[in-house]
């Protein structure tokens, strides 16, 4: 019988996070893309975080998910609100048309 | 028998007046009738004009904390802290939110964007940089950064009409995101390898290992924390988002970012470094360091090229954080307080120079070419002298401001040693020096081919003349900075 440790979750969490990095350096179709990539990085942590308090029998880490859960549903609103503004502006949300400067 | 005691917020109480006030600010802009734009307008200026009211009654406050006891005070459970060197950054900060926000009043009226939210988003990212100054915690740490940088992503995109703003401010949001996912993923393998969150017991920890190398999963979170943080700083190599960012949004929102969030973020950086992970010097010296010089060599370089003024500020303020992580790198009192001079002096040239650039306007529009400056000190001698004064400050020539913040710098690093550093910050710092100079023979050498309008708003005025004051005559009493920087710098090390 396999049992399911710790090691396991974190694995999970950094293929996660690991994946959410690449879907925003190496997508160049959407923006939404980059927000649901954002959006992997920080619940990737949130498994650490849980993972890692179960593990450490301490609940602080649970509670530092509910703030991380918070300010990500925050972030999401207000980078779709940037989107819509954008979009108003330029008429395409595809990431080669973000290049008015170049930098 | 009460259930709980009453706790102590009065460590936080400047933090608590600005979100009411902000918070106050905010319904009465929404609930207020502004049937045309002119009144809406004046609305929004008398927003501005409280909110900066909120600000000195903010450093008021701090100053009264502050000066209540002289060891550091703790409140929410130890998740924030209040000491001489959060006090100093914190006036800091708020010194150079409330300039910023005088000489933007008259750019947002003139393009039309002059509405209550600014002075109000600008207010709560001020309290989101309070609170990562006084950040105890892991936890704190991440949502001072978060309440900052939110209303930052915001305030980039404000000018939503034009596809530059809207860009600088989606840049921004993607590139800003990921690096606080990167922190956040430090702040995870920390809380796993350590099981705490808490910067004072985090210090009391590694303190007792007694040199010990600390295990894997802690130097990987400790180099993500790093990364994160970098980000926020705009140093090499984490500094793409930058020079757009600081193109692309309004001129006073740069200003604003140039000065007010690198400030906060830099008292970050140090309180997390030296605080926490002090005992862990050797982990994080060579990351420093490395950054250090990449910013710096980056900064003086790419600057060269560039021909609009916002993106060589931009480049600029790069370069400026590789000095000040310099005094980082040593990671000593005198580092940290060669670190708080030379960020005291980086807020009065910046505002100083931003307001100059506020000043570039011809025929109503907005200018920001350097080309624009082309005769300036013909047509308006003053605003020239002034910007001179930065140009030349910020190119550290004595006995000017700037050339007192890198002497402290490199002074500390030669103290400790730290050679290579000091010489690639003397080098760097001459080659910055070009680029300084020619905005100067710019604007006193070439011919006006077409003048910039008359008059400069008399806020602007006030503005550049103040802070060019002070880097004119910080050498005659420099003793309240340096002396300040000093008790604070010995504060943070002793606790």
């Amino acid at each position: 019988m396999l049992e399911i440790g710790l090691s396991h979750y974190l694995t999970v969490a950094a293929i996660l996070f690991t994946l959410g990095i690449f879907g925003i350096f190496l997508n160049r179709k959407n923006v939404i893309v980059i927000l649901m990539s954002v959006e992997l990085m920080l619940l990737a942590v949130n498994i650490n975080l849980v993972a890692f308090s179960m593990e450490l029998h301490d609940l602080v880490g649970q509670v530092f998910t509910m703030f991380v859960l918070t300010v990500a549903a925050a972030e999401a609103s207000i980078g779709l609100a940037i989107l819509v503004v954008y979009f108003r502006n330029r008429g395409s949300i595809a990431v080669e048309d973000i290049n008015v400067m170049k930098g | 028998m009460p259930l709980a005691e009453v706790p102590n917020l009065v460590p936080a109480l400047p933090e608590i007046f600005l979100a009411c006030a902000a918070m106050v600010l905010l319904m009465f802009g929404v609930f207020q009738k502004s049937p045309n734009a002119a009144e809406e307008a004046n609305t929004a200026r008398n927003i501005g004009l409280v909110a900066v009211t909120m600000l000195v009654l903010a450093v008021l406050l701090v100053a009264m904390v502050g000066g209540t006891g002289e060891a550091s005070l703790y409140a929410f459970g130890g998740l924030f802290v209040v000491d001489p060197f959060a006090s100093f950054f914190k006036v800091l900060v708020l010194i150079g939110s409330g300039l910023t926000l005088v000489v933007s009043g008259d750019y947002l009226k003139r393009q039309g964007i002059a509405r209550f939210e600014y002075p109000v988003l600008v207010l709560f990212a001020v309290i989101g940089m309070m609170m990562m100054i006084s950040a105890n915690d892991l936890i704190s740490l991440y949502l001072g950064l978060e309440i900052q940088s939110l209303s930052l992503y915001i305030i980039a995109a404000f000018q939503r009409e034009t596809l530059r703003s809207t860009e600088a401010g989606l840049k921004y949001f993607v590139l800003g995101s990921v690096a606080s996912g990167m922190l956040l993923y430090g702040s995870s393998m920390v809380y796993g390898f350590t099981g705490t969150t808490s910067f004072s017991v985090l210090a009391e920890m590694f303190a007792g290992q007694g040199g010990h190398t600390p295990s894997v999963g802690l130097i990987f979170g400790l180099v993500f924390i790093v990364a994160g943080l970098a980000f926020k700083v705009s140093a090499v190599p984490f500094h793409m988002w930058t020079p757009d960012v600081y193109e692309g949004a309004p001129t006073p929102v740069t200003a604003f970012f140039a000065v007010a969030p690198k400030i906060a973020g830099l008292a970050l950086f140090i309180r997390v470094l030296t605080g926490p992970f002090g005992d862990l010097v050797a982990q994080w010296q060579q990351i420093v360091v490395l950054l250090s010089i990449a910013s710096m060599v980056l900064g003086a370089f790419a600057a060269i090229a560039q021909n609009d003024i916002k993106r060589l500020m931009a480049y600029s303020s790069i370069g400026h954080v590789g000095y000040a992580l310099i005094g980082l790198a040593v990671g000593d009192a005198a580092g940290v307080r060669g670190v708080m001079v030379y960020m005291s002096i980086y807020l009065f040239m910046n505002v100083g120079a931003f307001a100059c650039i506020l000043a570039m306007r011809r025929g109503d529009e907005m200018v920001t070419q350097i080309s624009d400056l082309a005769g300036l000190s013909k047509t308006h001698p003053l605003l020239a002298l002034g910007l001179a004064v930065f140009m030349f400050s910020m190119a550290g020539i004595p006995p000017l401001a700037g050339f007192f913040g890198k002497l402290w710098i490199f002074l500390a690093a030669i103290d400790a040693q730290l050679y290579t550093l000091a010489i690639i910050g003397v080098l760097s710092s001459v080659v910055a020096a070009f680029y300084y100079l020619r905005i100067v023979k710019v604007m006193y050498f070439d011919d006006v081919e077409e003048s910039l309008d008359q008059p400069v708003g008399r806020e602007i005025s006030l503005v550049v003349l103040g802070t060019g004051l002070i880097i004119l005559l910080f050498f005659v009493y420099p003793a309240p900075v340096i002396n300040g920087a000093q008790a604070a710098a010995a504060a943070l090390f002793a606790g």
